[in-house]
């Protein structure tokens, strides 16, 4: 079991309206950050402050070594080798720096090395139907600009992905396949492996959003077997402004870059440019050094909890929640249940209220000091799949206490009477 | 009261549970105009459709999908100003457009006369993210009343 952590997080120890105690439910937004992090931040700025891969004095060489220890930290986190860590300023930037990088390939950047890339008319990309909009749009958008066609899996009425018709929804036509580790509004936790395995009989790139499983799951990148991921600093207990992409040495090394300039580059000549190898082909310009430290600090003190500890804690925290809610009348958990025992859904529960909208849900929520999310949680076709427009979402963390999860459903259970809507 | 009593106040909630003015009526005076407007945040909608004839609002009528705060509003709104004059509607939306900005208090005597029942969302403005969705019915009369207007001056030319 993990200890109670709330002393680590100050902002925890905050009152919110009327002088309750803040009980903070919106993780999945945006997670609270441990003194550790805020430490690790400030201590860059007041010691090691310098400019990183550029020049040879002393704090240089220190806010160098700072910046590549915590690209390593991140790395360990999933995985993963430093060198196949590119630091972002989150998962939308991730996502969109694959896709953009495919998108330029197929105009032709990048030369034969990036020529794996390259897609046009009779192609395909696959997303789902349970996808955040940074995991559709950027697909969208790439489909539009070369002519690939866009296909998607559907959900079944529990939000879990329809794997029915997989082969020919995958199929031999099919270049990308992007999909969520973790859904942010059902909590479901994909199984990946037959989308991957799917992938590689037709020979297409796997990318994942694992912005929501990296901050509550053990996550390897070797197991998973898909090609790039995408994840947050600011939802694993770090900074805002960062995140990272992982991607396959290989992959990266002949991705061509779409946002240029110094520091990613070799050779540069009046007429041409030659790309450093990844990371550095990506992170031209200044980078967010002391967020990217913060997010070092991060993912240590998520690997000092040990992942498999804080998955179980916030299974704990799921079934509290979700349990509890499905009994309560007039009230619609999105996603299944789930089994704390296999780790099936992440600590949240999303509900629709019967006869009340989302927003009044979260009002109510909020004057009892219940701080949740209302709203699509930048997931429209899931909720249109629900036959809904939002819903009141409760999200965990490592901090998250049992009875935070109980104050949401006990909090829950008051709406549909101060609204004056009966079952 | 809390200040969460405060904001759903009764004659919100009745507002809510059964609005004025809902479903659209087919207009065929000249000069009607219809806007569409959504709150990004949620996705909350309201279509309103108003008619002049001369310088009142001779219909009025809505649709929608919200919260109880962005329907009772709306309802409220049909309420005030459905058969009023255009001068008059005018100022009552500007006097709500100062209620929401009030923070929570009240204004002066004058304005929430004109306001009548459309005061009561006054606890409104303590809460920043709930404006939009008082706002948002008001919005789409003001875009429908524009479009009105400037169908009627087109037609007496
Ligand atoms: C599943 C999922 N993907 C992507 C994102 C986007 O992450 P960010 O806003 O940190 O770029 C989020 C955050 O809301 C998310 O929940």
């Amino acid at each position: 079991m993990l200890r109670d952590l709330h002393d680590d997080f100050p902002i925890l120890s905050r009152t919110v309206r009327n002088g309750k105690p803040l009980v903070y439910l919106d993780s999945a937004a945006t997670s609270q950050k441990p003194s550790a992090v805020l430490e690790a931040e400030s201590a860059f700025y007041r010691e090691h402050n310098g400019a990183v891969a550029r020049g040879a004095h002393l704090l240089a060489e220190e806010a160098t070594e700072a910046f590549e220890s915590a690209r390593s930290d991140v790395a360990r986190l999933v995985g993963a080798s430093p060198e196949e860590i590119v630091w972002t300023s989150g998962a939308t930037a991730s996502i969109n720096l694959v896709a953009n990088g495919i998108g330029d390939a197929s105009l032709g950047a990048g030369g034969e090395e990036a020529a794996r890339f390259r897609i046009g008319p009779g192609d395909r990309i696959v997303v789902t139907e349970a996808e955040h909009h940074a995991n559709l749009i950027p697909w969208q958008q790439l489909a539009a600009r070369t002519g690939a066609e866009l296909a998607w899996i559907p959900v079944d009425d529990d939000g879990r992905f329809d794997l029915d018709n997989l082969d020919t929804i995958v199929n031999g036509s099919t270049t990308v396949l992007a999909f969520s580790h973790a859904g942010n509004v059902t909590g479901i936790v994909a199984d990946v492996a037959p989308l991957v395995a799917r992938a590689r009989e037709v020979g297409a790139l796997t990318v994942l959003d694992a912005c929501q499983s990296v901050p509550h799951l053990p996550v390897d990148v070797a197991q998973l077997g898909v090609d790039f991921m995408a994840f947050s600093g600011h939802k694993m207990l770090g900074p805002t402004g960062i995140g990272a992409l992982w991607g396959r040495k290989e992959l990266l090394d002949a991705l061509p870059p779409s946002v240029f300039g110094g520091g990613a580059i070799a050779i540069v000549t009046m007429e041409r440019t030659t790309w450093l190898e990844a990371p550095m082909r990506f992170e031209p310009g200044t980078q967010p050094v002391a967020q990217a430290v913060g997010m070092g600090a991060a993912a240590r003190y998520l690997m000092d909890l040990g992942m498999d500890q804080v998955a179980r804690h916030e299974a704990r925290l799921a079934q509290i929640m979700r349990e509890g809610v499905a009994e309560l009348p007039g009230v619609r958990l999105l996603g299944p249940v789930g089994d704390p025992d296999r780790i099936d859904v992440l600590g949240l529960a999303a509900v629709a209220v019967d006869g009340v909208h989302a927003h009044d849900v979260g009002q109510v929520l909020d004057d009892l000091g219940v701080l949740a999310r209302v709203g699509h949680h930048c997931a429209q076709p899931l909720h249109r799949r629900f036959g809904l427009t939002g819903s009141t979402r409760a999200s965990a963390h490592v901090y998250t206490r049992e009875d935070d999860a109980r104050a949401f459903v006990e909090a829950l259970a008051t709406v549909r009477s101060f609204f004056g809507v009966h079952a | 009261m809390s200040t969460l009593e405060q904001m759903y106040q009764q004659v919100i909630m009745d507002h809510a549970r059964e609005a004025h003015g809902r479903g659209l009526v087919e207009v065929t005076l000249p000069a009607h105009g219809e806007s569409h407007q959504v709150n990004t945040t949620c996705g909350d909608e309201v279509t309103l459709r108003v008619g002049l004839e001369g310088d009142r609002i001779a219909s009025l009528s809505w649709e929608g999908q919200g919260c109880s705060i962005s329907q009772a509003s709306v309802s409220a709104l049909s309420e005030l100003l459905d058969g009023e004059s255009i001068a008059t509607a005018d100022d009552t939306v500007e006097a709500f457009r100062a209620l929401m900005q009030s923070k929570g208090e009240h204004l002066d005597e004058e304005r929430e006369d004109l306001l009548g029942d459309a005061t009561a969302f006054v606890g409104v403005g303590k809460y920043p993210a709930r404006i939009k969705c008082a706002l948002l019915g008001w919005m789409a009369f003001r875009d429908a009343l524009i479009q009105a207007r400037s169908a009627s001056e087109g037609g007496q030319q």
